[in-house]
C-alpha cells in the first residue's frame, strides 16, 4: 500500500521536476501548469479507483492524468508536440487525454470539463454499470456558473460521481477570501444535497482513506455524489517551471507549512530504505525512456492539420 | 400513397423511430416532457421511453450542455432541446470549446455525438430576445455541423441524420415551420449532410433562401415569374458543411445571386455563401450578388417596426428584379392574397 502510493507521489513530483529542468530549453511547446506540492491528492484519490473508472480535470492535469494511469510517454511526447503524443501534438499539456486509462480530457477553461463529469456519471448510472466519475477541479472553479449547474443536477439525480476540490487558495494570483464572501467551498456543495467534507491536512492516507470509503459506498449502491473540499498548496507559479514568492501576491512564509509536511518525503520515510531506493531506480529509468522517447519521436506529418475535425461515420 | 404530415410530427416522428432504434438516444431539455412537449414535438416520449430517456432539466443551459457531452462520451447520444436560439448564448462555452473540439484537441481518442435543438421565433411580438437566427456563429467554428430545414420532408430526414452523425449537429427549426405540412415517408430516412435542394428552376437569378427565408423565397420567385423572371431557388438546408457547388453551377447558369438569410447579414451565413461563390466564379463569370437578412438593429415587437426588419417575398422579389435589370428603379410587387401562404409540395 505504502510503496504503491510512493510510487506514484515520487514519479509525479520527478516527471514534474523534469519537465521544469528542461522547460528552459524550449524542447516543450506548451504552457506548463504544475502540480507540484499538490501530488497527494491526485495520488490518494487515484489508488481508490479502478481502471475502468473515469477522471476529469482541470489544466493542472499531469497529477491526476499520471495517478490515474494515463502513459508517460505519450504524455511527453504531448508536450513536446510529437505525433506519438496522447493527442499527436494536437492537445498539449492542458488537454492530456488517455481514454484507455480512463483520463477523459482537461479544459483551460476554468470549470468547464465538471459538467461533462456529470454527464458521464449520468451514462454509468443509465449504463447500469457500476464504474464511477471522479471530477476534479480548483477553487477557482468554483467561481464559476457551472459548478453550481453541476452539482444541483448530480444531487438531483443521485449520480455516482464524486467530486473533488483541490483549493490552492489562488485563482492564478489572486486569493480566495478576494473572490468568495463564504470561503467553505465543503459547506456550499452540502447545501445542494450531497454528503460533502473538508480534508484540511493535505496527508495523502488521509485523503485516500476519506475517497475510498466514497468509492466503497458508491459501488454498494449508496447513491451519490459525495464530495471533498482538499486544502493544499501550489509551489511553483500558476504556469511555467519557477517558483513567484517574488511577485508579492503570496509569501513563502505561507508557502512554508506546507512545504514541511511534502507527502513525496513522509510517505518515503514509511518504506524501508532498500524498497523506497529500488522504487526510485525504476521511475529513474521510467522518466529517462520517456522523455529519450519524446526527443526521438517524430513532429506530425502536415496532412495531420486537416484530420480529426470530425469523426466519419 | 402519399401522407402529409406537419414539421412538428416529422420531428416527433423521426426522434421516436431513432429512439425506439437504438437505446442510446435521449432526449432532454427545459420542458420537453411537460403538457405541451415542446409545441408536440416530444409528445409521448416520455411514457413510450421513461423519465431516464427523456426527462427536463434545470434551467442550466451551460451545465446541461456540458453534461450531454459527456454521456456522448460515455456512449449515448443526447438530444438537448432548447425552446429558443437565445439561449443557446448560455452554452458557448461547451459548444464552441468542448463539443466542437473535442475530437481535435483529443488527437481523435473521443468523438461527440450529440443533437442541440433549437428554435427561432418570429412574430407575435417575439423582440429582442425569442427572434435570433445565430447559426453563423456555429458555422464559423470547425467541428460543429449546422443545418436549418425548411420542410416536414427535411425536418425527418435531417433529424436522423444528425442523430446517426457521430459529431455534434447544430439542428436549427423555425417557429413559423412548425405547423407546416408537407409529404413525408413513414419509414425512416436520412437527408445527407452538406447537399443542398433546388427548389424551384430558372435562369435569371438564384434565390438562396434559409430555413424560414426559403419560404419567402419560393414566394417571391412567383413575383417575378408574373414579370417574365425565372428564378432559381435554393434551400441549403446544411449550413455546415455548405454544398457550395449546387449554388455556383445555379450562379454560373444566372449570373446573380440573392442570398436571403434569417439572420443579420454582417458575417452571416448570406455574407459566407456569396464569398464562397464569388471565389469560385470571378474571372470565370461576371457574378451580381446582394445580400439580404435582418435589418441591423435588434428585433422589435411593435408588428409595425417587426414587418420592417424582416425580409419578405416582396422585397426579395424587388432585389431580384434590380440584380436582373442591373438597377434601383423602385418596383415591389402589389402583394397577392395567394401568396401569403404557401404550401409545400416539394419537390424533394
Amino acid at each position: 500500500m505504502y510503496d504503491k502510493l510512493y510510487r506514484s507521489l515520487y514519479r509525479i513530483r520527478r516527471i514534474e521536476e523534469e519537465i521544469a529542468r528542461i522547460y528552459p530549453t524550449d524542447e516543450i511547446k506548451s504552457p506548463i501548469h504544475l502540480s507540484i506540492g499538490q501530488e497527494a491528492i491526485s495520488v490518494g484519490v487515484c489508488e481508490a479507483l479502478r481502471s475502468d473508472d473515469v477522471v476529469f480535470g482541470t489544466y493542472r492535469s499531469h497529477s491526476y492524468y499520471l495517478a490515474k494511469g494515463g502513459d508517460l510517454k505519450k504524455m511527453i511526447a504531448e508536450l513536446y508536440g510529437k505525433a506519438t503524443g496522447c493527442a499527436k501534438g494536437k492537445g498539449g499539456s492542458m488537454h492530456l487525454v488517455d481514454v484507455e486509462h480512463g483520463v477523459m480530457g482537461a479544459s483551460a477553461v476554468v470549470g468547464t470539463t465538471i459538467a461533462n463529469a456529470v454527464g458521464y456519471a449520468y451514462a454509468l448510472k443509465f449504463q447500469d454499470k457500476d464504474s464511477i466519475v471522479v471530477s476534479f477541479f480548483g477553487d477557482g472553479g468554483v467561481d464559476e456558473g457551472v459548478f453550481h449547474e453541476s452539482l444541483n443536477f448530480a444531487a438531483l439525480k443521485r449520480l455516482p460521481i464524486i467530486f473533488v476540490c483541490e483549493n490552492n487558495f489562488y485563482a492564478i494570483h489572486t486569493h480566495q477570501a478576494r473572490r468568495q464572501r463564504n470561503t467553505n467551498i465543503w459547506e456550499r456543495a452540502r447545501a445542494y444535497g450531497m454528503l460533502a467534507e473538508r480534508i484540511e491536512d493535505g496527508d495523502t492516507l488521509h485523503i485516500h482513506e476519506r475517497v475510498s470509503a466514497a468509492v466503497q459506498a458508491l459501488r454498494a449502491g449508496q447513491p451519490g455524489p459525495f464530495f471533498f473540499e482538499c486544502l493544499t498548496y501550489r509551489w511553483k507559479e500558476h504556469v511555467g517551471p519557477n517558483e513567484d514568492y517574488h511577485l508579492g501576491y503570496r509569501t513563502r512564509e505561507e508557502a512554508e507549512p506546507w512545504m514541511k509536511n511534502d507527502q513525496v518525503k513522509r510517505i518515503g520515510g514509511m518504506l524501508e530504505t532498500e524498497q523506497r531506493q529500488r522504487i526510485e531506480q525504476e521511475v529513474e529509468a521510467e522518466i529517462q525512456e520517456a522523455f529519450a522517447f519524446a526527443e526521438e519521436s517524430p513532429f506530425p506529418n502536415a496532412s495531420e492539420l486537416y484530420t480529426d475535425v470530425f469523426k466519419e461515420s | 400513397m402519399e401522407r402529409n404530415v406537419s414539421y412538428v410530427e416529422a420531428i416527433r416522428e423521426a426522434t421516436d423511430q431513432e429512439m425506439e432504434r437504438d437505446e442510446s438516444v435521449i432526449e432532454f431539455g427545459l420542458d420537453v416532457d411537460d403538457p405541451k412537449a415542446i409545441q408536440g414535438t416530444t409528445r409521448g416520449l416520455v411514457e413510450k421511453y421513461g423519465p431516464e430517456r427523456v426527462f427536463c432539466t434545470p434551467l442550466s443551459e451551460d451545465a446541461m450542455t456540458g453534461v450531454a457531452i459527456g454521456m456522448s462520451l460515455a456512449g449515448l447520444r443526447p438530444i438537448h432541446v432548447h425552446i429558443r436560439m437565445d439561449f443557446l448564448m448560455l452554452a458557448m462555452n461547451q459548444l464552441i470549446n468542448v463539443a466542437a473540439k473535442g475530437r481535435y484537441m483529443y488527437g481523435g481518442q473521443v468523438h461527440v455525438p450529440i443533437v442541440v435543438r433549437s428554435m427561432i421565433g418570429k412574430s407575435w411580438g417575439q423582440g429582442a430576445q425569442h427572434s435570433q437566427g445565430l447559426y453563423s456563429f456555429f458555422m464559423h467554428v470547425p467541428g460543429l455541423k449546422v443545418v436549418a430545414p425548411t420542410t416536414p420532408y427535411d425536418a425527418k430526414g435531417c433529424l436522423i441524420q444528425a442523430i446517426r452523425d457521430d459529431n455534434p449537429v447544430m439542428y436549427v427549426e423555425h417557429r413559423l415551420l412548425h405547423f407546416k405540412k408537407g409529404p413525408v415517408p413513414e419509414q425512416p430516412y436520412t437527408v445527407p449532410a452538406g447537399k443542398a435542394r433546388i427548389t424551384a428552376k430558372g435562369s435569371d437569378v438564384t434565390l438562396v433562401g434559409i430555413s424560414y427565408m426559403q419560404l419567402e423565397c419560393l414566394r417571391a420567385q412567383r413575383y417575378l415569374a408574373d414579370v417574365g423572371i425565372q428564378a432559381e431557388v435554393i434551400d441549403p438546408i446544411w449550413l455546415s458543411p455548405l454544398d457550395i457547388d449546387t449554388i455556383v453551377e445555379s450562379v454560373r447558369k444566372t449570373g446573380r445571386l440573392c442570398a436571403v438569410d434569417n439572420g443579420w447579414t454582417t458575417c452571416g451565413a448570406s455574407a459566407e455563401i456569396i464569398t464562397c461563390v464569388t471565389e469560385r466564379l470571378q474571372g470565370v463569370h461576371e457574378v451580381h450578388v446582394r445580400r439580404m437578412g435582418f435589418a441591423p438593429v435588434t428585433c422589435p415587437p411593435t408588428p409595425v417596426l417587426e414587418d420592417l426588419f424582416y425580409p419578405n417575398a416582396r422585397t426579395i422579389a424587388a432585389a431580384a428584379y434590380d440584380l436582373v435589370n442591373g438597377g434601383a428603379d423602385g418596383w415591389l410587387p402589389e402583394e397577392r392574397e395567394d401568396l401569403r401562404e404557401i404550401e409545400f409540395k416539394g419537390p424533394f
